[in-house]
């Protein structure tokens, strides 16, 4: 009667992949204010909404970027205001197992263990994000064919040019296939072909994930993203799509493209001159 | 045929596109088919016999296919043991343990040899810092490279710590076991100091960072034990039987802040 062990009933999709979100937004602060060693608040009164797509995070150096997608990863905790993901109320003490399993990032110093191979690496952070065991090895192969290193799998970490490392760090983060995924300056080291190639990843990625990029380059978010958050002294100056950050600029603002002109516009308005650069 | 297996005539009418079938059996038949191999056999049988257009469309893609599917590595079967070992140590932890277990060695000899230091064991004397070495190596900033990674992570916190804790002493015990039997030093004089030293370098690291509570109790434990014993030649106070009490009551401290601090090694703080 019965032909096999594979013989019972799998439904094609399951509860919780058709359950309704119980979130308006991915990430939502409200008032938030990060503090960084004793007395600098790097984020300082941050409203803020981001839900599905690719939000572009801009700002001159010291803005607040790093802070801000540290306190995004849950790796700092907010000293004020609150902060919600996916719904989930992020502050106190608490572990925030759950929440954390649903969270890719990639840190701006992508530290690696070079003995590695890359598919040891990726494998290893898929333990370390709680993918359940048997889903390890193609989770992992999925992540890395994602971002073209397929062929160096097996390779040595220390034997990977500069892009390459910086692209298995883009596969660990998304080798748990997660809600938010958060790259700080994922760029940085990629040629212009790899950085093509990136941009359509995001793109992809951007259709069912909350991907927050932070970059100092224009031109990515010009891109890449479907929204740009503009950052600067811990603040939010701009948020909006990329056009009307654009339309912001004129012909008297420097900056080569007209994105780079609203950029300049943007951050010169409150704080004419200060300081040299 | 098996009442739980799909019809001859849903398979057929399915190999011929479909349109002959209600909507709720194309959706129940191809649900049944991720499951069932017995049923994709003869779906397979079905279109080779009865839609050669759809044959010749999946032989296209194969044929597509194969060539970029033999440049794809496979993934090796056996993993390698360093990388079951990187779940209870990191790659960087593991010359810190190897410099342990020399030092230990070193302590040995010094205590077989029997040279200036009297009737002081020096592997009393040192068992309660060695793992502090170890579990600092652990979780530092400076020492691993991916920390901030590790921070981030579900599995980051407690768990991770104890367990990267228990592989450090589990390689540290056993050697002192050995030194201890050969110089014939009483097991709970060293082992508690050296659990209480443990769990207290985990409860203040939970504070200032596990590197700096290592380094500032390795300090304090020269200064106030090993500098006045060697000087002396004799076994203080603290490491004689009668001070067990007190490590026993340090150690119980220091696992009850470590557990009531516990969300503090999910941040980036205890990194330091």
């Amino acid at each position: 009667m019965n032909t096999g062990k594979e013989h019972h009933m799998t439904s094609a999709v399951n509860a919780a992949d058709i359950a309704p979100t119980a979130y308006a937004w991915e990430i939502q602060a409200t008032g938030l204010k990060v503090r960084v060693g004793r007395k600098r608040m790097a984020v300082d009164g941050l409203h803020l909404s981001l839900g599905t797509g690719v939000h572009g995070l801009l700002g001159p150096n010291g803005a607040g970027k790093t802070t801000l997608i540290r306190t995004l990863a849950t790796v700092l905790r907010p000293t004020e205001g609150a902060l919600e993901l996916l719904g989930e109320s992020v502050g106190g003490t608490g572990e925030l197992r759950a929440l954390r399993r649903r969270i890719g990032y990639l840190p701006q110093e992508f530290g690696y263990y070079r003995r590695f191979t890359v598919r040891e690496f990726v494998e290893y952070m898929a333990w370390l994000k709680e993918v359940p065991k048997a889903e390890i090895p193609a989770a992992v192969q999925r992540a890395v064919e994602r971002v073209g290193l397929a062929d160096r799998a097996d390779d040595k970490m220390k034997a990977l040019s500069g892009g390459m490392v910086r692209r298995v760090g883009i596969a660990q983060a998304i080798v748990n296939d997660p809600t938010i995924l958060l790259l700080d300056e994922p760029t940085v080291g990629l040629d212009p072909a790899q950085r093509l190639r990136f941009r359509e990843l995001l793109q992809e990625l951007g259709t069912d994930t909350c991907v927050v990029v932070s970059t100092h380059l224009v031109e990515d978010v010009a891109a890449a993203c479907t929204d740009v958050v503009l950052f600067a002294e811990g603040r939010l100056v701009f948020q909006g799509p990329p056009d009307e950050l654009a339309s912001a600029g004129g012909p008297e603002h420097e900056g080569d493209s007209p994105l780079e002109r609203g950029y300049s516009a943007m951050l010169r308005s409150p704080r004419q001159g200060r300081g040299a650069w | 045929m098996s009442a739980e297996h799909a019809s001859m005539r849903i398979i057929e009418g399915y190999a011929r596109g479909g349109t002959d079938l209600a909507a709720d059996e194309v959706w129940a038949l191809e649900a049944h088919l991720e499951g069932c191999r017995v049923c994709r056999d003869r779906l397979s049988t079905a279109v080779d016999a009865g839609a050669p257009a759809v044959a010749a469309l999946v032989d296209t893609v194969w044929s597509g296919l194969e060539p970029q599917l033999a440049v794809t590595a496979p993934m090796p079967h056996g993993r390698r043991w360093s990388a079951r070992l990187s779940r209870w140590m990191t790659p960087t932890m593991v010359p810190w343990l190897a410099m342990v277990v020399g030092v230990t060695l070193l302590a040995l000899l010094l205590d077989l040899a029997d040279t200036s230091s009297g009737d002081v064991s020096v592997v009393l004397l040192l068992a309660p810092v060695l793992p502090v070495l170890g579990v600092a190596a652990s979780w530092s900033r400076g020492l691993d490279p991916a920390y901030e990674l590790t921070a981030s992570v579900p599995r980051a916190g407690l768990y991770l710590v104890l367990r990267r804790t228990a592989s450090v002493l589990g390689v540290v015990v056993p050697v002192l076991l050995v030194g201890g039997w050969v110089t014939g030093v009483m097991v709970a004089q060293w082992l508690l100091p050296c659990l209480a030293f443990t769990s207290t370098t985990l409860a203040l690291g939970g504070v200032v960072g596990v590197t700096r509570a290592a380094v500032a109790l390795a300090a304090v434990w020269a200064a106030v034990v090993a500098a006045p014993t060697l000087a002396t030649s004799r076994t203080t106070f603290a490491l004689q039987t009668v001070g067990l009490p007190v490590w026993g009551l340090i150690l119980a401290l220091g696992i009850g802040v470590v557990i009531a601090r516990r969300g503090a090694y999910t941040v980036l703080g205890a990194h330091r």
